[in-house]
C-alpha cells in the first residue's frame, strides 16, 4: 500500500509522554461510544444474511405472513422442508453441479495460462514488454459488455454457445489480464540473486520456473485461485450471455435469478436456494480468508 | 452428473495445463538447438503467445468489432454513421439509465469510501478487531444473485394494516410510519438498490484501508497527540491525508463497479421503475430488441466513461513502476 512518506517527528523530546500514552489508547475498551457505534454497524450488516438464513427454516406459509424474527420466540416452527423442496422440484442440485462444472475448469485454465506469460513479463527482456504489460493493466479496466455481441457471434458460429465450452474459454480469457497482472507483481518481487545462483549452477528458464517460482509462489497462486472461483462461482452476466437460458446447463446464479422472476408467491423457496448458492463461497471464504484478502490487497483493479 | 460432462471437465482441467507444459518444453527444445546469442530473443515470445493469442481474439478484437459495430445497423449489415448514437442519446429510457449510473457512481463510491473508512479506524482500536471485519467482510464472498434474494426479503412490502414480512418495513411500523415499496416507489428504489451494493462491497473497502492504516507509524499519530490534537483532528487532519492514495485507488475500482453495475438491477427489478442501468440497458437491446447496433453504443458509452479510470490507472502503474 502507496503511502506518502513522511518524515517521522522525533520522539526525543517528549519520550515519557509518548510512551505513556501509547499502550493504554490501543486496546481500551473505555470508550463506550466507539464500541458501540462498531458493534451497531457489525449487527447491521449481519441481520439481513441472518434473517433470510432463519426464514429458510421456516414453513412456506408462516414466511408470507410473518416476519423472520417471529421465529426466534415460542413456538419454534422450524422445518428442512423448503431445502428439500428446491433441490427437489427446481434442479437446483443440477444447477449446483453445473456451477462446478463451469467454475473449476476456468478457475484452473486462466491461472496454467497466465503464470508463464506472468514469468516471462518479470524476469525475461524483450522488447515491447513495457508496452505490452501497460496494454494488460489498460485491459483490466475495459467493461466486459464490450466484448459481448462480437464474443458472441463467434462462439456461435464455432458452435460454442450454449455449452459449457464457450463459458469456460470466455471466463479464462477475461481472467487473464487480472490473473496476468497478480502473479507478474509477485514474481517480480522475489529476489533476483535467488535466479542468479540458480543460473550459475546451470538451470534453464524452465527449470527455474517449475523448480524455483511456482514453489515459491503458492501463496499468490492460491490467492488468485480464490478470486477466480468467486469469480466463475458467483457470476450472473457470461453465463446468461453464452449459456443462451438452456436450463440444462444454467448454473446456480442463473437458476435462482429465473426463480425470483417466476415464483411470485411461492417464494419461500428462494430462501433455501440462495443459502445453497451461497454454502459454497462461504466455506471457501472462511477457510481461506487470508489468502483472499492477500490477494485483494495486492492491487484488484478487476475489469 | 453424465460420463460425458466428467470427461469434459477433468479434460479441461488436466489436459489444458498438461498441454502448455509439454508446449513450453517441446518449444523450448526447438529453441535450445539455436545459438545461444538468440535463444533470450525468441523465448519470451513463445512464452506469453497463448495468453496473448487469448486475450487478442477474446478482448482487443471485441472491443474493435463492437467499436464498429456501433456504427452499423441493426443487424450489423450496413454503415448507418452516429445514427445508434442517436437513438441512444434520444431514448429516454437509455437517458434514465445513464442517470441512474451516475447515482450509481456518486452514491455507491461515497458511501462504500465512507463506511469502508469508518469501519477500518474503529476496528484498528478495538481487541475484537478481526470478528468485526470478517462479518463485514463475508458478503464479498457471495454472489449478487445470493445478494438481491437476501435484501429482497428485507425490502418485502405489505399493503398498510397487514403485518409486515420485510425487516425494514417492520421497523417503520415500530415508528409509526406507513411502509415503503421499497424497489418500486420511484423515490427509494434506486437508492435501495445502491445499498445493496454497498452492503456488499464495504468490506473490500475497509479490507484495504485497514491494511493502509496499520503501514501509518503510530509515532505519527501520537506526535499530533502530543501536540495536543483532539482524536477527531488527528482523524481529519493526519489519518485520512495519509491515507489518500490509497482511497483513490479503491475509489477507481469501485468507479468501474459502479458503471458496470448489472446482476443487482437485473435480479431485483429488471431494470423496471426507472431503476435500469446503462450495462442492464445494453443486455436487453441485445437480447430482447435483437438491435445490435443500438446495443454496441451503449457499450461505447460505458467505454467511454471509463477511460478517465482506464488512464488514471496506466500513470498510477507507470509511476509505481518507476519507484520499484
Amino acid at each position: 500500500m502507496s503511502v506518502a512518506p513522511v518524515a517521522a517527528p522525533s520522539r526525543a523530546e517528549t519520550p515519557i509522554v509518548v510512551e505513556a500514552t501509547k499502550e493504554p489508547r490501543r486496546f481500551t475498551l473505555g470508550s463506550l461510544p466507539l464500541n458501540l457505534a462498531l458493534i451497531l454497524l457489525t449487527i447491521i450488516w449481519v441481520v439481513p444474511t441472518l434473517g433470510l438464513l432463519v426464514s429458510s427454516f421456516r414453513p412456506g406459509f408462516l414466511i408470507s405472513r410473518t416476519g423472520w424474527w417471529t421465529a426466534l420466540a415460542p413456538p419454534f416452527q422450524f422445518t428442512l422442508q423448503n431445502y428439500s423442496d428446491v433441490l427437489q422440484t427446481n434442479n437446483l442440485f443440477t444447477s449446483f453441479i453445473n456451477s462446478l462444472t463451469i467454475a473449476i475448469p476456468a478457475t484452473v485454465m486462466p491461472i496454467a495460462i497466465a503464470s508463464f506469460a506472468a514469468y516471462a513479463f518479470a524476469w525475461m527482456r524483450f522488447p515491447l514488454r513495457n508496452w505490452l504489460f501497460l496494454l494488460l493493466v489498460g485491459l483490466l479496466a475495459v467493461p466486459l459488455q464490450m466484448t459481448l455481441i462480437p464474443v458472441l457471434s463467434l462462439f456461435k458460429s464455432l458452435g460454442l454457445s450454449g455449452n459449457f465450452f464457450g463459458v469456460w474459454i470466455a471466463h479464462t480469457a477475461y481472467g487473464l489480464p487480472f490473473a496476468i497482472y497478480l502473479l507478474r507483481n509477485f514474481f517480480g518481487a522475489l529476489p533476483g540473486d535467488l535466479f542468479e545462483s540458480a543460473q550459475i549452477d546451470g538451470a534453464g528458464p524452465v527449470t527455474m520456473f517449475f523448480r524455483l517460482v511456482l514453489p515459491l509462489s503458492v501463496p499468490a497462486l492460491a490467492s488468485l485461485a480464490i478470486f477466480q472461483f468467486l469469480w466463475t462461482w458467483n457470476d450472473l452476466l457470461v453465463a446468461l450471455v453464452y449459456l443462451g437460458g438452456a436450463p440444462q446447463f444454467a448454473p446456480m446464479t442463473v437458476t435462482i435469478a429465473n426463480l425470483v422472476n417466476s415464483l411470485g408467491s411461492g417464494y419461500e423457496l428462494l430462501t433455501a436456494a440462495a443459502f445453497i448458492s451461497m454454502a459454497l463461497p462461504l466455506v471457501v471464504f472462511l477457510a481461506l480468508q487470508r489468502y483472499f484478502v492477500r490477494g485483494m490487497t495486492a492491487g484488484a483493479v478487476k475489469g | 452428473m453424465d460420463i460425458v460432462r466428467i470427461t469434459f471437465l477433468v479434460g479441461a482441467v488436466v489436459l489444458v495445463p498438461a498441454a502448455l507444459i509439454a508446449y513450453v518444453l517441446v518449444t523450448d527444445l526447438g529453441v535450445r538447438l539455436l545459438p545461444a546469442r538468440t535463444q533470450p530473443r525468441i523465448r519470451p515470445w513463445l512464452w506469453i503467445l497463448p495468453s496473448m493469442l487469448a486475450v487478442t481474439v477474446f478482448l482487443i478484437y471485441p472491443t474493435i468489432a463492437t467499436i464498429w459495430l456501433s456504427f452499423l445497423d441493426k443487424a450489423g449489415q450496413t454503415f448507418v454513421g452516429l445514427a445508434n448514437y442517436g437513438e441512444v442519446l434520444g431514448d429516454g429510457g437509455v437517458l434514465v439509465s445513464i442517470r441512474n449510473n451516475i447515482f450509481w457512481l456518486v452514491g455507491y463510491t461515497a458511501l462504500v469510501l465512507v463506511f469502508g473508512l469508518i469501519l477500518a479506524v474503529l476496528a484498528d482500536r478495538v481487541p475484537y478487531e478481526s470478528a468485526v471485519k470478517s462479518l463485514i467482510f463475508m458478503p464479498m464472498a457471495i454472489s449478487f444473485v445470493a445478494a438481491s434474494v437476501i435484501w429482497g426479503f428485507m425490502f418485502a412490502y405489505q399493503p398498510p394494516g397487514a403485518p409486515q414480512t420485510g425487516t425494514l418495513n417492520a421497523l417503520l411500523n415500530l415508528f409509526h410510519g406507513s411502509p415503503i415499496a421499497w424497489l418500486i416507489d420511484h423515490r427509494t428504489n434506486n437508492a435501495a438498490l445502491i445499498l445493496v451494493a454497498v452492503w456488499v462491497w464495504t468490506g473490500f473497502a475497509m479490507v484495504i484501508t485497514s491494511a493502509a492504516l496499520k503501514g501509518i507509524p503510530p509515532e505519527l499519530l501520537e506526535a499530533a497527540r502530543v501536540d495536543g490534537a483532539t482524536e477527531l483532528q488527528v482523524f481529519f487532519r493526519v489519518t485520512v491525508p495519509l491515507l489518500a492514495p490509497t482511497l483513490t485507488v479503491i475509489g477507481t475500482t469501485l468507479v468501474i463497479f459502479a458503471l458496470k453495475a448489472f446482476d443487482l438491477v437485473y435480479v431485483m427489478t429488471g431494470g423496471f421503475y426507472d431503476t435500469d442501468v446503462m450495462a442492464r440497458r445494453m443486455y436487453g437491446e441485445m437480447f430482447n430488441n435483437q438491435n445490435f447496433g443500438t446495443s454496441a453504443a451503449i457499450a461505447m458509452l460505458l467505454l467511454l466513461a471509463v477511460v478517465p479510470v482506464l488512464i488514471f490507472n496506466l500513470r498510477r502503474f507507470q509511476f509505481q513502476e518507476a519507484i520499484r
